[in-house]
C-alpha cells in the first residue's frame, strides 16, 4: 500500500490539446458560457411549461365554465410568423459581421429588431382583447406568465440588439471580434424557438 | 515552482515577499474586485457571518427545546426561527461557502489565471449579501419572517397576513436572488473547468475536488431552474392572485412539491460533493498515499450527480403519491448508495496501513468521514419507504440531515479552511488552537445530534416548540451540545484572525501536497502562476520520490503551444 504506484505510467505525456489559461480562444469560451446560460434559462421556461401541462392533464378544467380561451386569430398567426422568421435576418446579420460588412450587418440587424417589436405590439394587442385575466382559473396565470416571461425575453433581445448596433459605430469595435453579436443571435434563436412551443401549447392544443 | 516536493519547503526571495506584501492590502476584500482569490475570500467570510447568525438561531431553537413547554417563544416565532435557521444555513452558509472555496481553488488547481468570466464572478458574489440582509430584515416586519419552513409548501406558505410586504414575500425574493446568483456562478464554473485547463491537464488529471465542483455546478445549472420556476409561480400565487398551487381554486399543491424537490434533492449533492472533494484532497496528503481508485472516485462524482436527479420523490412518500411512484423512487434512492460507497471505500483504503499525520485538517477530514457514515446509513434507512413513513416528520430526520449538513459538510469546510489557510493568507495557523477547535466540534456535534436520533425514533415530532415530557432528558443533552458548538467557533475565530495578523509566514507547500495550487507562492500572485504550468502527471502521486506536477523541461513545449 505504502508504495502503491498507479498501474498507469505516471508521465504519460499526452498531446497538450486541452485548455490553457490566456491562450484559450476567447470567442469559443464565451460562446460556451452563453450556451450554458441559455440552457439554464430555457429550463426555467421548461419548468413553467411542465407545470402548465401537468395542471392541464391532471387537475380538471383550467378555465371556469363560460370563459373563452385565446383564439387562433389571423393576427396571432401573422405576428408569430414574423417573430419566428426574424431568426433569418439575425443569422444573416451575424454572417455579415463575420465578413466585416458593417453596413449590411446594421441593415439586417435593424430588420430583426423591427420584426421583434412588431411581435411585441401584436402580443400587447392580443392581451388587451382577451376576456380572462391572471386570476382566472389556472389557465389565466399560466397564459399570462408564460407569454409575459417570453415577452420580457423578446424585449431584452431587442435591447441587446440596440446595444450591439451602437457598438458597431465605435470605430474598429468588430475588428476585435464579434462575440457579442453571436451571443445575441443565439439568444434570439432560443427565444424564437420557445415561442414555437408556447404557440403550440396555447393555440394549437385544443381541449 | 519546478519541483514542489523540495522547493515547497524553502522561503521566498526578497522581491517575492515585498510583492506579496502589497498583495495583502486588506482593503481590496471590501471592494468590487474581479480576482477570483479575493472573491473566494469574500464568499467565505460573508458565508461565515451568516453561519454565525444561523447558529444563533439554532441555539435559540435548542434553548426553547430544553423544556417540554413552549415557554421561551410563542409558536409563530418558533416557526420563524426554524424557517430562517434552515434557509440561512442552506442558501447563505453551505452553498456560498463551498462556492467561495471553489472560487479560490478551481482556477489554481487547473492552472488557469482566473475564472472564465471574472466580471460575472464578482456580480454573482455581490448578489449574496443584499439577498441575505433582505431575508434577515424580515425579523423587523410587524408580523415577522416567513413561517412555512425552508420548503415553503403551499397552501401553508400562502396563508399570510394581508399586505404585500410580508415575511413570505421577502423569503421568496431573497431565495430567488440567491438562485440567480448561483445560476450565473454555475455558468462560470462549468466554463472554467471545461475550457480553461492548463496544457496537459486532461480531465483524468484533475484533482477530485475539481471533479466534485464540476458535478455540483452541473447540477445547479440543470436543476436550479426548476426551483426558480416553482418559486416564481408561488410568488405569483402570493402577490397577483394566480391559482397554481391553491387547492380550493383547482390548483395543485403537490405540483409545487415536485418542482421544489426536483431541485432540492439534487441540491443536497451540490452541498455534499465539494465536501467529498475536500476529503479527497486532505486524506491522501496526510496519509502520504495516492488516492485509492482515483478514476472510480472521479466517475462516482458524476455518477452521484446523475443518480441524484432521479430520486426526488422520496421526500414525498407521505404526500399521497401513488404506490408505484413510491416503490420506483425507493429503488432509485437506494441506488445512490453505490457511488457514495465507492468514495467511502476509497478514503478508507487510502488511509489503510499508512502512517497518518494527524494535523488539524486531517482530524477534521477523518472526523467528517466517520460521522458521514452515520448520516449516510440513516439516509439509506429513510430511503426505504416503509421505514420513512414511520419517521417522516420526526426528529429522526432532523438528526439524519444534521449529521450530513453539520457533522459532514460543515466539518469538511472547516478541514478545508485549515488545509488551504496557508495558501490563502500566506500565514500558518496555530495547530494547538486548531486541535482544540476540532475536539470541541467533534464532541459537540455528536452530543447535539445523536440524542435526536433516539427521541426521533421514540416519536418526537419536528417543527413544534413543545413536546411530551418523556423526551426531555435527551433534549437537555442535545441543547448542551449545541451550546458547546457555539463555544467551538471561538478558538476558530481567534486562531484565524490572530494568525492572519501575527502568524508565521507560510511556505509555498507546507503539507508537501501534490496539486498545482501548491506550486505557486503563498498567497499566489494576481496571475496565479508566473508561467502557465504544463501538467504531465496524474494527480495524487504521493510516494513517488521524484514527484513533480510541473516539469521545467516542458517550458519550451508551452511556448511552442502558445504560438
Ligand atoms: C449549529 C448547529 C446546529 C444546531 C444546534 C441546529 C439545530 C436545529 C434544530 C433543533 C432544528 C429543528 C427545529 C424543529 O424542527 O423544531 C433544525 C432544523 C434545520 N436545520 Fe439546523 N442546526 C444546526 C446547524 C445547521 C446547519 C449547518 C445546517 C445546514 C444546512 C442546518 C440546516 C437545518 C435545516 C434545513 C432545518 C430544517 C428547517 C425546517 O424544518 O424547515 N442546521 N436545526
Ligand atoms: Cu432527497
Amino acid at each position: 500500500m505504502r508504495n502503491f504506484i498507479p498501474s498507469r505510467k505516471l508521465d504519460d505525456s499526452r498531446p497538450q490539446e486541452e485548455g490553457g489559461g490566456k491562450r484559450q480562444d476567447e470567442h469559443t469560451k464565451t460562446m460556451f458560457g452563453v450556451g450554458a446560460f441559455l440552457i439554464s434559462e430555457s429550463l426555467i421556461f421548461a419548468s413553467f411549461i411542465v407545470a402548465y401541462v401537468s395542471l392541464r392533464l391532471f387537475s380538471g378544467p383550467m378555465l371556469p365554465p363560460g370563459v373563452k380561451g385565446p383564439e387562433l386569430s389571423t393576427s396571432v398567426i401573422i405576428h408569430s410568423i414574423v417573430l419566428i422568421s426574424s431568426s433569418l435576418p439575425a443569422q444573416l446579420a451575424e454572417g455579415a459581421v463575420k465578413r466585416k460588412k458593417l453596413n449590411q450587418f446594421r441593415l439586417l440587424w435593424v430588420i430583426t429588431s423591427v420584426m421583434g417589436a412588431y411581435f411585441l405590439v401584436g402580443e400587447v394587442k392580443e392581451w388587451l382583447g382577451l376576456d380572462f385575466d391572471v386570476t382566472t382559473g389556472q389557465f389565466g396565470g399560466a397564459f399570462y406568465i408564460l407569454t409575459g416571461f417570453h415577452g420580457l425575453h423578446v424585449t431584452a433581445g431587442i435591447l441587446l440588439q440596440m446595444l450591439m448596433l451602437v457598438r458597431s459605430f465605435i470605430p474598429g469595435n468588430y475588428k476585435k471580434g464579434h462575440t457579442g453579436v453571436s451571443a445575441v443571435t443565439l439568444f434570439w434563436h432560443v427565444v424564437d424557438g420557445i415561442w414555437v412551443i408556447l404557440f403550440s401549447l396555447f393555440y394549437l392544443w385544443r381541449a | 515552482m519546478t519541483n514542489n516536493s523540495t522547493q515547497g519547503l524553502g522561503g521566498r526571495s526578497e522581491s517575492e515577499a515585498s510583492y506579496n506584501q502589497s498583495q495583502q492590502d486588506w482593503w481590496r476584500y471590501f471592494t468590487f474586485n474581479k480576482d477570483h482569490k479575493v472573491i473566494g475570500v469574500q464568499y467565505l467570510t460573508t458565508a461565515f457571518a451568516f453561519f454565525l447568525i444561523g447558529g444563533v438561531l439554532a441555539m435559540l431553537i435548542r434553548a426553547e427545546l430544553i423544556t417540554p413547554a413552549s415557554d421561551l417563544f410563542d409558536r409563530p416565532l418558533y416557526n420563524a426561527l426554524f424557517t430562517l435557521h434552515g434557509t440561512i444555513m442552506i442558501f447563505l452558509w453551505i452553498i456560498p461557502s463551498t462556492v467561495g472555496m471553489s472560487n479560490f481553488l478551481v482556477p489554481l488547481m487547473i492552472g488557469a489565471d482566473d475564472m472564465a468570466f471574472p466580471l460575472l464572478n464578482a456580480i454573482s458574489f455581490w448578489m449574496v449579501p443584499p439577498a441575505g440582509l433582505l431575508l434577515i430584515s424580515s425579523f423587523l416586519l410587524p408580523n415577522g419572517p416567513a413561517q412555512a419552513g425552508w420548503w415553503s409548501y403551499p397552501p401553508l406558505s400562502l396563508q399570510v397576513p394581508p399586505g404585500v410586504i410580508n415575511g413570505q414575500f421577502l423569503w421568496i425574493l431573497s431565495v430567488l436572488i440567491l438562485g440567480v446568483s448561483s445560476i450565473l456562478g454555475a455558468v462560470n464554473f462549468v466554463t472554467t473547468i471545461v475550457r480553461m485547463r492548463a496544457p496537459g491537464m486532461t480531465f483524468f488529471r484533475m484533482p477530485i475536488f475539481v471533479w466534485t465542483v464540476l458535478s455540483a455546478q452541473l447540477l445547479q445549472l440543470f436543476f436550479l431552474p426548476s426551483l426558480t420556476g416553482g418559486l416564481l409561480l408561488l410568488l405569483a400565487d402570493l402577490t397577483i392572485g394566480t391559482n397554481f398551487f391553491k387547492p380550493f381554486e383547482g390548483g395543485s399543491p403537490v405540483l409545487y412539491q415536485h418542482m421544489f424537490w426536483f431541485y432540492s434533492h439534487p441540491t443536497v449533492y451540490v452541498w455534499v460533493l465539494p465536501a467529498f472533494g475536500i476529503f479527497s484532497e486532505i486524506i491522501p496528503a496526510f496519509s502520504r498515499n495516492p488516492l485509492f481508485g482515483y478514476r472510480s472516485v472521479a466517475v462516482a462524482s458524476i455518477g452521484l450527480a446523475v443518480v441524484s436527479a432521479t430520486v426526488w420523490a422520496h421526500h414525498m412518500f407521505a404526500s399521497g403519491t401513488p404506490k408505484w411512484v413510491r416503490i420506483l423512487f425507493m429503488f432509485t434512492s437506494e441506488v445512490a448508495a453505490i457511488p457514495t460507497g465507492v468514495k467511502v471505500f476509497a478514503w478508507t483504503a487510502t488511509v489503510w496501513k499508512s502512517r497518518l499525520h494527524l494535523d488539524t485538517p486531517m482530524l477534521f477530514a477523518l472526523g467528517g468521514v466517520v460521522m458521514f457514515m452515520i448520516g449516510g446509513i440513516t439516509g439509506v434507512m429513510q430511503g426505504a419507504m416503509p421505514f420513512d413513513l414511520h419517521v417522516n416528520n420526526t426528529h429522526f430526520i432532523v438528526a439524519h440531515f444534521h449529521y450530513i449538513v453539520y457533522n459532514t459538510i460543515t466539518v469538511a469546510i472547516y478541514g478545508g479552511l485549515y488545509f488551504w489557510y496557508p495558501k490563502v493568507t500566506g500565514r500558518m495557523y496555530n495547530e494547538g488552537w486548531g486541535k482544540l477547535h476540532f475536539w470541541l466540534t467533534f464532541i459537540g456535534a455528536n452530543l447535539t445530534f445523536f440524542p435526536i436520533f433516539i427521541v426521533g425514533l421514540q416519536g418526537m415530532v419536528r417543527r413544534v416548540s413543545s413536546y411530551d415530557p418523556q423526551y426531555q432528558g435527551w433534549n437537555i443533552i442535545a441543547s448542551l451540545g449545541a451550546f458547546l458548538l457555539g463555544v467551538s467557533v471561538l478558538p476558530f475565530l481567534a486562531n484565524f484572525i490572530g494568525s492572519w495578523l501575527y502568524g508565521p509566514q507560510a511556505p509555498n507547500n507546507p503539507w508537501h501536497a501534490t496539486g498545482l495550487e501548491w506550486t505557486t507562492t503563498s498567497p499566489p500572485p494576481r496571475e496565479n502562476f508566473e508561467q502557465t504550468p504544463t501538467v504531465t502527471l496524474a494527480p495524487y502521486s504521493y510516494g513517488q520520490p521524484d514527484y513533480s506536477t510541473v516539469d521545467s523541461s516542458d517550458r519550451e513545449a508551452i511556448e511552442r503551444h502558445g504560438k
